[in-house]
């Protein structure tokens, strides 16, 4: 790279998918929010794992849920971060608890479109409880991650 | 047996405390202040190197067991164990040497914790990578990227649920620096603390600002520990193991604990259940308590999970100088994570003896009963010391 080239935009932090997270995040790129659930005793399970805690089956499947539900917390981070969150900090993160079975959580971000900044929106207008449904930024190197806006 | 725990029930002591300096930049690494924090406690004790047959550390210390047992020329070691998970480690990694004592794995063992702020396993979120795997995967792409923001998800929703406030945080952190002000070997001990400064102060991730947030450090510190018959015979009067316990509670996942069913219900309740079940006494009889703060809002989660209160009642526990020397449990007297220093809370173990020894700089007049705690919202531990009272 030449000595007055412009150095590259941060850019943020993607998911690894391994063996037990690679459904849900094929489920993303695919524009869905899908949840592990196990074949032999129909529990639903968030994070993804090779065995049901419940019955030991290691059978599962993998289906779309409702991708709607309610802010169950959220935080506004400040600097120091790494440089591509310090860029839009402060910015919001949530935790969203799935309307069908509100102990299954998912972290993300509420924004106004998909492909909005994390500080799209002011985060002080945040509330605990509020409804909202899921929806995909435009995919970076074969990941979409799910994000989230107010119903 | 009807109470196996009677097996190395106040079978074993803390018989030596050791420390360096706490500063935020320390010269020597970690290994020399292992060695000199190993050192002072072993002086501090009066019992020779060579005495030394057990060592128990966390396993995000960077010196081996050999390289302690060679600088200072331990005799053979016939203990050795690791505790995990950073901050949770502490009452495990001393509780699992007393048992080793208390069993007779080992005659003296000797654990530690030496921590410089620049070291490679010493912040293990801050590596910086694109891509995260592991569970880090399902928070860190969104920006949930630091220990405090994990722990304000966490204080959010408990503030929101049970009606506590920022004052209630702020009661934490005055206090802790209080005693601090009076402890010269604390890092605060010349920066008072109000409350205008703290409700003033920048945020780190909201709701929590810097003074929610333990101190960045550098030092060490060690405690030795016998049979309890040896320590009649030494020259501290002995701080008793009296129990301990360790807890991974059902479903628990690290620092994220967003996936269970109530995730403000975090691993003091179960560590909590074990202790107490373990212990001669209750919660209502603790004289004296350290307890991890690697955050302010841990200290009302385990106010919970040790019993202290009810559910939802900690935030009006620390009110009017609840955790001060003198109110309902003087807490964390030597400035604790918060503003003494923060060592993965292995300080706090030091000043749980010194209590029990009658020799902190917030002294609880006739202190018998100590606990010290280690890290909420991760696999924990726990502590009660006794005195001879």
């Amino acid at each position: 790279m030449a000595a007055d080239a412009p150095s590259p935009a941060p850019t943020g932090l993607l998911p690894a998918p391994d063996d037990d997270s690679r459904p849900f995040w094929e489920g993303c790129a695919a524009g869905e929010l899908r949840v592990q659930r196990c074949a032999a005793c129909g529990r639903r399970r968030m994070p993804p794992r090779p065995m049901c805690p419940h019955c030991r089956s290691l059978e599962s499947v993998w289906e779309a849920t409702s991708g709607r539900g309610r802010v169950w917390s959220f935080v506004i981070p400040h600097p120091p971060l790494l440089a591509a969150y310090a860029e839009v900090a402060p910015y919001n993160v949530i935790v969203v608890e799935l309307d069908e079975e509100p102990a299954i959580r998912f972290t993300g971000n509420l924004v106004e479109s998909p492909d909005g900044a994390l500080n799209q929106l002011d985060p002080h207008t945040i509330e605990i409880g509020q409804a909202v449904e899921v929806c995909f930024a435009p995919e970076v190197d074969g990941i979409a991650l799910p994000r989230w806006r107010r119903l | 047996m009807s109470d196996p725990a009677a097996l190395w029930r106040d079978r074993s002591a803390i018989v030596g405390i050791g420390q360096t300096e706490f500063a935020k930049h320390l010269e020597p690494n970690e290994k020399v202040l292992a060695l000199q924090a190993i050192s002072a406690a072993l002086d501090d004790a009066g019992i020779a190197p060579g005495e030394v047959d057990g060592l128990s550390s966390y396993t995000l210390e960077t010196t081996e067991e050999i390289e302690i047992a060679r600088n200072l020329g331990l005799g053979d070691i016939t203990y050795f164990g690791q505790v995990g998970y950073g901050g949770g480690a502490g009452c495990g990694v001393a509780g699992q040497a007393a048992m080793a004592v208390a069993t007779g794995q080992c005659r003296v063992a000797v654990a530690w914790r030496s921590r410089k702020r620049g070291s490679a396993t010493s912040r293990p979120w801050a590596g910086v990578s694109s891509r995260v795997g592991g569970n880090n995967q399902w928070t860190r792409p969104f920006g949930l990227l630091r220990p405090v923001d994990e722990i304000a998800m966490l204080t959010r929703r408990y503030l929101h649920e049970w009606g506590a406030t920022r004052d209630h945080l702020a009661n934490v952190a005055l206090a802790f620096r209080a005693h601090a002000n009076r402890n010269p070997a604390a890092m605060m001990r010349d920066k008072p603390l109000t409350r205008e400064q703290y409700l003033d102060a920048r945020w780190v991730s909201e709701p929590l600002c810097l003074f929610d947030n333990c101190l960045e450090s550098d030092g060490a510190a060690a405690v030795v520990i016998t049979t309890a018959e040896r320590a009649r015979d030494l020259r501290q009067p002995p701080a008793h193991v009296h129990a301990w316990a360790q807890s991974i509670p059902r479903q628990h996942q690290t620092m994220t604990n967003f996936f269970c069913d109530d995730p403000l219900e975090g691993p003091a309740w179960a560590c909590a259940a074990k202790l107490w079940s373990m212990a001669e006494i209750g919660p209502g009889q603790v004289d004296v308590a350290q307890l991890y703060d690697a955050f302010s809002p841990l200290i009302l989660l385990s106010l919970e999970g040790y019993g202290f209160c009810a559910r939802g009642e900690a935030g009006g526990f620390t009110d009017d100088g609840g955790l001060e020397l003198g109110g309902r449990l003087p807490t964390n007297t030597s400035g604790g994570g918060m503003s003494e220093a923060y060592l993965h809370g292995f300080n706090l173990i030091t000043e749980a003896v010194r209590q029990v020894r009658g020799t902190s700089t917030s002294q609880v007049p006739g202190a018998n009963w100590s606990l010290v705690t280690s890290g909420e919202g991760v696999p924990t531990g726990a502590l009660l010391l006794r005195g001879d009272a």
